[in-house]
């Protein structure tokens, strides 16, 4: 695990826990090495002003950049995780769940809420890296299909920003069923006629990007963002060779065809908000 | 008899060559030792059967990805008739992980799609050793999309290790071929019958695996990751595959008891590789029965059940009112 999954990154959202930002007023850029002032990357939305290297920030990073002030509301905030299987690898399942909830603050993976993006209504889910690596077990397929039906019930668009290693393994054929889950959920937000903005963080992979991240009318990636079904470890012990430099990023899948748009976080509530306009009509 | 031999099939073998000697000895020498014969036979199967009722997950993994186990091209021959393939997904190529056409069962007709693993080396390379690219899920897609279109009922089996993890299948959208699916399925307008004869591998398997009945071989898995990949991940140690095996809880029964799938489809004493030919018979019953079954269905009926069935998917509690937060 790279250092900079360790400390808290980010804290634009006064609701985050003091403990996770780190005491430095200086952090070093994981993109460029580059020794740079706290309080210039939080200006920038942990955004290297060297590089461009965009920093992975929490859910509710990315709830203050997206919605306008005071617009969002959390909901779905009772769904907790159980532990199936009675999964122990090293440690606990519950352990390992209580461990995340209190590095990050959340219940789980998943911050679901609605709220407005330049006051176009949006039922938006926001996926959190921090909480065993984004992963999705039941209670992250059940809010984002949650997530997916309030849209319908409430006639607004969908944004679900993605930011997961996969599928779950503690909770085994449970989590990878929410991949049928939420796939079969956005079936009826098309048959609604409603809009579903997909937006793709570092990192996307696995059993999310093979479920609803990938199934968004538009997908937008921010720049170099890790991108795919495998692991990048994975693909490389099955070929026995090094990958093509760029393989999996953003830009690799734009010019494959998979992604939309690369959007910069600076201009995301933007873009997003101007697709918005073209595509619902309220 | 097998050509590979798991440890636990080990006294099988010594059985299997007693009752061989004894036929030999029988023709030979003019005897009747048809008793005898007997009576070793229902040994070998009480000691199968003992054998098998206690396996650990970890074996059962091991019996289905033994190399004599039947594919779905086995079944196609010995339960289908009037087989036709179809081939290609009209984009890339023909991905022969990926078996689709067109069959007849018990006089109904369908649509089969199957992941098909090789033999041999050579076959294997053809194969894939039935690991799907994009273009496989695609294809898939391709043929049940014929099968709405003309009222063919679709049945689905399922056997990989997982979806090709390659160069190749990233730059041609693996995952988004895999989601396609899914949401294409969700709302695919006839009968769709998954059958787990073997791996069921994570995505790669559920990329043709929704449907309205999911049944599952007595000795398959189906679950999340590999025990493989779940311990390179978890225990950092590949080799710790069997503990990950046991905590995944991926055998036929587990799924059973998490309400996963519908039924488990019994194998014959030492597994389906031990008696294919009753190993098939058994499985025509079960799919005959199941097209049999939706037959009647409306195709908005069947859809509002299938969308229903994975809605209620999932373990979590829920309390009222925990830490609602503003921005």
């Amino acid at each position: 695990m790279p250092w900079y999954d360790n400390i808290r990154i980010g804290g634009l959202n006064k609701n985050a826990k003091k403990k996770d930002i780190p005491d430095g007023l200086w952090l070093k850029c994981p993109g460029c090495g580059e020794i740079v002032y706290r309080k210039e990357l939080e200006k920038n939305l942990f955004v290297c002003s060297k590089c461009g290297h965009h920093l992975k920030i929490t859910s509710w990073d990315y709830i203050s950049i997206l919605c306008d002030d005071g617009s969002f509301q959390e909901l779905d905030t009772g769904i907790l995780p159980e532990d199936p299987l009675g999964f122990c690898d090293s440690k606990p399942y519950p352990v390992r769940l209580r461990n995340a909830q209190e590095k990050s603050g959340l219940n789980e993976a998943v911050v679901c809420g609605i709220g407005e993006i330049d006051k176009f209504p949006v039922s938006l889910a926001v996926m959190d890296f921090r909480f065993i690596g984004g992963s999705m077990g039941s209670v992250v397929g059940e809010k984002v299909t949650r997530s997916i039906e309030r849209a319908i019930e409430r006639r607004i668009s969908l944004v679900i920003v993605s930011a997961s290693g996969g599928a779950r393994m503690q909770e085994g054929i449970l989590s990878l069923m929410q991949m049928a889950k939420t796939a079969c959920a956005l079936t009826k937000l098309k048959e609604a006629g409603l809009p579903y903005i997909s937006v793709l963080t570092n990192p996307t992979t696995a059993g999310v990007m093979a479920s609803y991240a990938s199934l968004g009318d538009i997908v937008i990636a921010e720049p170099k963002a890790l991108l795919g079904f495998a692991g990048p470890r994975v693909i490389q012990q099955t070929i026995g060779e090094e990958l093509p430099e760029g393989f999996q990023s953003s830009e690799f899948f734009l010019e494959h065809g998979f992604v939309d748009i690369i959007v910069p976080r600076n201009k995301l509530k933007k873009t997003i908000s101007t697709l918005l306009g073209y595509l619902y009509s309220g | 008899m097998a050509r590979f031999v798991l440890e636990f099939e080990k006294p099988f073998l010594e059985l299997v060559r007693k009752i061989e000697e004894m036929k030999k000895l029988q023709e030979k020498n003019n005897l009747d030792l048809s008793s005898e014969i007997s009576l070793l036979e229902k040994k070998l199967t009480e000691l199968q059967k003992k054998t098998y009722s206690g396996l650990t997950r970890w074996q059962r993994v091991r019996v289905a990805r033994h190399p004599d186990r039947p594919y779905t091209l086995d079944y196609v021959r010995m339960i289908v008739t009037d087989f036709i393939e179809i081939h290609g997904d009209r984009n890339y190529a023909d991905d022969k992980a990926i078996v689709t056409g067109f069959g007849t069962i018990g006089g109904h007709k369908f649509v089969l799609i199957g992941q098909q693993k090789g033999r041999d080396t050579k076959e294997n390379i053809k194969r894939n050793f039935g690991m799907p690219h994009p273009e496989g899920y695609r294809k898939a897609l391709r043929a049940m999309k014929l099968g709405e279109r003309f009222g063919l009922p679709v049945v689905s089996f399922i056997d990989t290790p997982g979806a090709f993890p390659g160069v190749g299948a990233e730059e041609r959208g693996q995952a988004e071929a895999i989601a396609r699916n899914l949401f294409e399925m969700a709302r695919l307008g006839t009968p769709i019958i998954i059958v787990i004869i073997g791996e069921g591998a994570s995505g790669g398997a559920l990329g043709i695996g929704i449907g309205d009945v999911v049944l599952m071989f007595e000795n398959a898995w189906y679950t999340v990751i590999s025990p493989e990949g779940c311990a390179a991940i978890l225990w950092r140690d590949k080799a710790k595959a069997p503990e990950a095996a046991e905590a995944l809880k991926l055998s036929a029964r587990d799924l059973l008891e998490l309400g996963m799938i519908d039924r488990i489809i019994p194998e014959p004493p030492g597994g389906a590789h031990w008696n294919p030919e009753k190993m098939a018979e058994t499985l025509k019953k079960e799919i005959i029965k199941e097209i049999e079954r939706f037959k009647g269905y409306e195709p908005e009926k069947l859809i509002e059940r299938r969308l229903q069935r994975y809605r209620d998917m999932g373990v979590y509690r829920e309390v009222k009112n925990a830490r609602p937060k503003t921005s």
